[in-house]
């Protein structure tokens, strides 16, 4: 169990390094929050209510998340790294634990960016908005990270990721936007824990299959 | 026809024309099959004479 | 198991289809009373069998999908490919007469506040990105594999999903109007169980058929490749 975990602190910690010397992929997060959601005051006419742009916030979360997932196995592809990894004495689940918790990194930067400017450029943001971004945060890197390790096998891999995500982020959104709108968030919060915790454990079980040649 | 009438038979005529569609496609393929039989066949009757 | 023991599993599968599907349609029309909906509640008794027939295939794929990588049988890939193939078909045809269905019963084509169409459209979506999955990579066991995995993803997704449309509602689409449920008389629940029957055995026939085709496909190239 302690190697386990020292593996995945291992893995977790060259993908957060790296990215602090190459800073390629959270600015580029960061960028695109702000833009969306300029993007989104412009979309949305005159007299929307608060509640129309607070699910744009979540269509803002879900797209920068996936930015950044559609660069989480790049490198180890372009770079043949994912051959060495395998060939690591590590069990495979793994190298997914690590990766999600990079992303989850990369993505709690962005939103710490990202809340504040929502609530500057429209409207306040409140604990149950906070707490249902940060469960939402864990399903979509769980799920993302899979799904990404698939995307980066096949050919055109930025179109694909986005087609393999979305349906499997809806049920995040609403559970999300359930949480920031609706008079009793905690059902949605709930809900959101649910799919968290059921994502988790299929995206930790099948992992290995998906990576395996 | 009542209005009523007219939507149902749409329903009934989509499974209709879907499942039909699928016939027609699954018989090009086994037209395609034949085809590639009898030039398989075809393959090995020739080996077998220049044996 | 022999080609020949096969071919009589789908030579009765289509059979008891052949028969089923008729007698439903003639039970449907012939026997089944008219409710207060009017005729458009005969579009029922396909609509709900076609919807079940497609959870049945997306259930069969994600079975076999578990079966390739659990027990590593090699033919478990392609039957779970071919029943998605057949959900996703059997899916389009839901949303069509889904549709339909909304079209007459309520003066529109499309209802965000019918779950159950609102369920196969998030289904819909996944299982075509399957495809999409499957043709960007090269044919192989890692294919396979991913493949697999999608194919449980998919089937967990499913009441997930349901779950969370459920929850949308009621925040996007406070119910206005009430599901027309499953009260029905006893000669009403025969019909949809023969429709329900004729319609299952359908899609057996028709995964057969073409899991039989693509088999054929795989033995043809193979010849193929000896006699070359």
């Amino acid at each position: 169990m302690s190697t386990y975990l020292a593996d995945v602190a291992t893995l977790a910690r060259k993908d957060l390094r790296l990215e602090l010397r190459v800073r390629s992929v959270v600015p580029s997060m960061l960028l695109f929050v702000v833009s969306a959601l300029v993007v989104f005051h412009f979309a949305l006419p005159s007299g929307s209510s608060d509640l129309a742009a607070k699910g744009l916030l979540w269509v803002a979360i879900i797209f920068t998340a996936l930015l950044g997932l559609t660069r989480a196995f790049v490198a180890e592809r372009e770079q043949r790294l994912l051959d060495g990894l395998l060939l690591a004495p590590c069990d495979r689940s793994a190298i997914w634990l690590a990766k999600t918790v990079s992303m989850l990194g990369f993505l709690v930067v962005a939103e710490l960016v990202a809340l504040p400017a929502f609530a500057l450029f429209f409207s306040g943001i409140d604990g149950a908005t906070v707490a249902g971004v940060a469960l939402a945060n864990l399903g979509i890197c769980a799920v993302g990270t899979v799904l990404a390790a698939m995307a980066v096998a096949g050919r055109a891999r930025e179109l694909l990721l986005p087609l393999l995500f979305l349906p499997l982020a809806i049920p995040i959104v609403v559970g999300g936007v359930g949480a920031s709108v609706a008079d009793e968030p905690a059902r949605y919060l709930g809900f959101l824990a649910l799919y968290d915790a059921v994502f988790a454990i299929i995206s930790w079980a099948s992992f290995e299959y998906v990576v395996t040649e | 026809m009542s209005s009523s009438e007219k939507y149902v038979a749409a329903a009934y005529l989509v499974v209709f024309v879907g499942v039909l569609a699928w016939v027609a496609i699954i018989a090009s393929k086994l037209a395609r099959l034949q085809r590639e039989v009898a030039e398989l066949v075809e393959l090995a009757r020739r080996r077998r004479d220049a044996a | 198991m022999s080609t020949s023991l096969r071919n009589n599993q789908l030579a009765l599968s289509a059979t008891l289809a052949a028969v089923l599907v008729p007698t439903a349609i003639a039970l449907v029309f012939f026997y089944a009373p008219v409710d207060e909906d009017g005729l458009n509640q005969k579009i029922f008794y396909f609509h709900v069998p076609i919807a079940l027939a497609a959870y049945a295939c997306f259930g069969w794929g994600a079975w076999k999908g578990l079966v390739h990588l659990w027990k590593g049988k090699p033919g478990a890939d392609l039957e779970s490919y071919v029943a998605i193939h057949l959900g996703v078909i059997f899916g389009a045809m839901t949303l069509l007469t889904g549709s339909l269905w909304a079209k007459f019963r309520w003066g529109h084509w499309w209802l965000w506040s019918e779950r159950q169409l609102v369920l196969f459209l998030v289904l819909f979506l996944f299982y075509s990105a399957y495809f999409m999955l499957r043709y960007s990579v090269e044919p192989g066991p890692a294919r396979a594999n991913m493949c697999a995995v999608y194919a449980l993803f998919g089937v967990v997704l499913i009441p997930v999903s349901w779950l969370s449309i459920r929850l949308a509602n009621d925040f996007i689409h406070p119910t206005v109007f009430t599901r027309h449920g499953p009260q029905m008389s006893g000669s009403m629940f025969f019909t949809f169980c023969v429709s329900w029957a004729g319609l299952l055995l359908l899609a057996a026939t028709m995964y057969r058929v073409e899991l039989a085709g693509k088999r054929l496909d795989a033995r043809l190239r193979e010849l193929r490749e000896l006699l070359a």
